[in-house]
């Protein structure tokens, strides 16, 4: 087929930004707070030991997957690392699975087997939730060896962040990806920090929207704060991909409030960076001023909205809390197949 | 109504913490993300922030208070117009179910219902059984083929069955295989289904995963299995324990598979036995045939399986020729293990290659009157014990034949068994006959002394025999 590919350069001068209507705004507005408002309940819950081991919350980054969503078919496929709850809230699996993994119960989407990390749909086609980083990007571009093997037209849209970002496999992915010309987009959730560890001072070269060049992927670089622009790009990447151009890279610039995982203080970081980033660039305001002010939506609209988003967040955390924990019997079952 | 802010636990193990400082004073608005106080853990200082919007009411525990216990109320917010003397809701959310009076994390994870099953139901491992090998109808026309044909043929007669099953690997293509297994399928399926990759196992394993995650059979082949040391990350973490982690909803049919261990005068990287090391995974099926009949029976089963299976084959049985029944679907469970040879005096258990030690071993000691029983495992994992245990119930005697290190190795594995399911059947100790406890040495003469051989085995055997 014959490709007309952007340089990163090219792609990147494009207009990011493309006006939302009133109804995509608040779409975004929904979509967004439930993720904030859940983490937020996940962040609480963990502090009263209803949640165990690691808890790696999303607040901040909302705008990335909810714009990337907003760009998908139905069919296309996500997949992700541990920070996933975010991604799973976005695809529609439902906050009481989600939120009744994170407690172990046995309601929760993996029975209560899989926990924070680790969750799956195939309804909603989430191909997880995994652990150990950098494993996904290997996996999704299976899925979209998948989709090109069935000829589907989905395209897998593969999430990984900026310390995943290093680890060798990914280029032994985007290698395979780009010489078999499958449909995937990478996109690359930069938050500054790996862990503990800012970008500058793990990475050679920190656009990483160029790190495909050397297989000839394009990419760009997204303001991750913004829901239109992530949405444009992501509409941009998803029709590379699914009219038979290979793979296409998203650098999301984004940043998560709180610390890598709930018992990171994040010290390595100044408060005032952090303040900067909620004042001056978080992705829900921006969207709530723009529907008060450009789209003159009346507060109470918001509140409504506002009282929705906590409803469902108050009863995913009662379902959580007041579920069962697992059957012993479970231990043994879904072992093989 | 006011609402409780609790003690957080922050930290997987966290149980108390010091109240170090408030941030927010009694009567101070605060809004979901403000930080309130400030407590030290053992590991770090960090910051409570505000879930609940309003105005934060009576502090209830000072700051400077040390050893705070987790879930212990700290403060109140109220909500405006409030008074800040409220009594905390007696419904203040997920709050309620965390047992007042219990401190630890631990503790507080508990149901908050009492509907859990009570712990004597104790869960205990499902028991496999796996069926006997298929009849092979009488007058059925044996033919003669090599190892590396029945591969062949076993992945030629599934991709014909099922179009989902494709070959991937290093040189499985057009170069038709490193070691000829896969001659002739591109030419028989294309390029779609029989996919030379580049160098990169890690990447390339993990790409089969995903495939199969979505729905796909894969075989990958390993040139060896010593390369597949750079993606076993991705066998073991994301086939073999995807299906237990996300509650029995994605599974991985998939089939790993190359040769297995030493080959011949290629040194320690390149001839390292992996047998033990995929047996010990929950989540995955082993497979080490010897004879090409098992080696067809069972790759075909490998294939049709919805696990990921381990298939390890031996570079030099590639060569070696067998009878194979000539069936139109020859299918053999995994899971099995075969007598390979009956005997009364001891039973010798191996598979693989090691079967060569066992099978000779065994024609000699029947010269000097000892008769042999040889079990041929074919399938690691599950492990046919109870095949090797009625073995051992009739000779009272066991060796186990391996080529692979004898630290935790299978039959490590086996006389642990026996320990446990025949103890009062056994007149001797069990005895392993392995490879050297050292990386395979390239010269001939080391080679040779670092792999086991039929005299060790003749000696183990007239050791558990007292002859």
């Amino acid at each position: 087929m014959a490709t007309k590919k952007p340089s990163a350069r090219a792609a990147a001068a494009e207009p990011a930004i493309l006006s939302f209507t009133p109804d995509q705004d608040l779409a975004a507005y929904r979509e967004m707070l439930l993720i904030r408002r859940f983490e937020e309940k996940a962040g609480q819950m963990y502090g009263m030991g209803l949640i165990g081991g690691f808890c790696h919350l999303y607040i901040g980054q909302e705008a990335v997957v909810v714009g990337m969503q907003m760009a998908m078919k139905e069919g296309d496929q996500v997949i992700t690392g541990y920070r996933d709850h975010g991604h799973m809230l976005s695809t529609g699996m439902d906050a009481k699975g989600v939120m009744a993994e994170l407690t172990g119960r046995r309601g929760g989407l993996s029975k209560g087997k899989g926990g924070s990390m680790h969750m799956f749909s195939i309804e909603k086609q989430f191909f997880g939730g995994h652990g150990i980083v950098g494993a996904q990007v290997s996996l999704g571009t299976g899925l979209g060896f998948a989709n090109r093997y069935r000829e589907n037209g989905a395209v897998s849209v593969t999430y990984f962040g900026d310390g995943a970002a290093n680890q060798g496999q990914v280029y032994e992915s985007f290698n395979m990806a780009e010489l078999w010309k499958l449909p995937v987009v990478y996109v690359i959730e930069n938050n500054k920090y790996a862990m503990g560890t800012a970008v500058t001072r793990a990475s050679a070269q920190t656009d990483f929207s160029k790190r495909g060049a050397s297989f000839n992927i394009p990419g760009e670089q997204v303001d991750g704060m913004d829901v239109r622009a992530v949405k444009a790009a992501g509409a941009r990447a998803l029709a590379f991909a699914r009219e038979g151009n290979g793979p296409y890279i998203l650098e999301m610039q984004t940043y998560r409030y709180r610390g890598h995982s709930m018992s990171d203080p994040a010290k390595y970081r100044s408060k005032e960076e952090v303040q900067k980033m909620r004042t001056e660039h978080d992705p829900i305001e921006q969207v709530r001023v723009r529907l008060l002010e450009a789209h003159k939506v009346g507060e109470d609209q918001l509140k409504a909205i506002d009282a929705e988003i906590r409803e469902i967040v108050n009863a995913a955390a009662d379902f959580a809390s007041h579920e069962p924990e697992p059957d012993p019997a479970e231990l043994y079952t879904d072992v093989l197949r | 109504m006011a609402i409780e802010i609790l003690m957080p636990a922050l930290s997987p193990t966290m149980e108390k913490g010091n109240l170090t400082k408030w941030v927010k004073k009694e009567g101070d608005a605060v809004k979901s993300g403000d930080v309130l106080a400030e407590i030290e853990t053992d590991k770090a200082t960090m910051e409570v922030e505000a879930v609940d919007e309003g105005i934060l009411g009576r502090i209830l525990v000072p700051e400077g208070t040390q050893d705070v216990a987790v879930n212990t109320p700290i403060a109140t917010i109220v909500a405006e117009g409030e008074d800040a003397g409220a009594a905390p809701a007696p419904a203040a959310k997920a709050a309620e179910s965390a047992p007042p009076a219990a401190p630890s994390p631990a503790a507080a994870a508990a149901p908050a219902v009492p509907s859990t099953p009570a712990p004597s139901a104790v869960a205990s491992p499902p028991v496999v059984s796996a069926p006997p090998d298929p009849e092979v109808p009488a007058g059925t026309e044996m033919v003669t083929m090599t190892v590396r044909e029945a591969l062949r043929d076993a992945m030629a007669e599934e991709m014909r069955r099922d179009g989902d099953v494709f070959v991937m690997g290093e040189e499985v293509a057009e170069y038709q295989g490193a070691y000829k297994i896969t001659q002739g399928l591109l030419q028989e399926f294309g390029a779609r289904r029989v996919i030379d990759t580049p160098i990169t196992e890690h990447g390339f394993a993990g790409v089969g995963v995903g495939a199969a995650m979505a729905g796909l059979k894969p075989i990958v082949e390993f040139m060896t299995f010593n390369f597949a040391m750079q993606a076993i990350d991705q066998i073991i973490n994301s086939a073999a324990k995807t299906l237990y982690m996300s509650g029995g909803q994605v599974h991985c049919s998939i089939v790993f598979r190359g040769p297995n261990g030493a080959a011949a005068r290629v040194a320690a990287q390149h001839s390292q036995d992996y047998s033990a090391w995929y047996s010990q995974i929950p989540g995955l099926k082993v497979i080490a045939p010897y004879t090409a009949a098992d080696a067809k029976g069972l790759l075909k089963a490998a294939i049709r399986d919805h696990n990921p299976v381990i298939f390890l084959e031996n570079e030099i049985l590639y060569g070696h020729s067998f009878e194979v029944p000539k069936l139109d679907d020859f299918v053999l469970p995994i899971g099995k293990a075969r007598i390979a040879r009956p005997g009364k005096d001891v039973t010798l258990v191996s598979f693989s290659i090691g079967m060569t030690y066992a099978l000779k071993a065994a024609e000699e000691l029947a010269k000097q009157g000892i008769e042999a029983e040889v079990i041929d495992l074919r399938t690691l994992r599950p492990m046919d014990v109870p095949a090797i245990v009625e073995s051992v119930k009739k000779t009272g005697r066991c060796v186990t034949v391996e080529e692979g290190w004898p630290q935790s190795g299978i039959g490590a594995e086996i006389a642990a068994q026996l320990m446990d399911k025949a103890f009062d059947y056994l007149d001797a100790p069990v005895l392993r006959v392995t490879g050297k406890d050292v990386p395979m040495p390239y010269a001939a003469n080391l080679e040779k002394l670092a792999l086991p051989s039929v005299a060790e085995v003749i000696a183990a055997v007239h050791a558990v025999t007292y002859r």
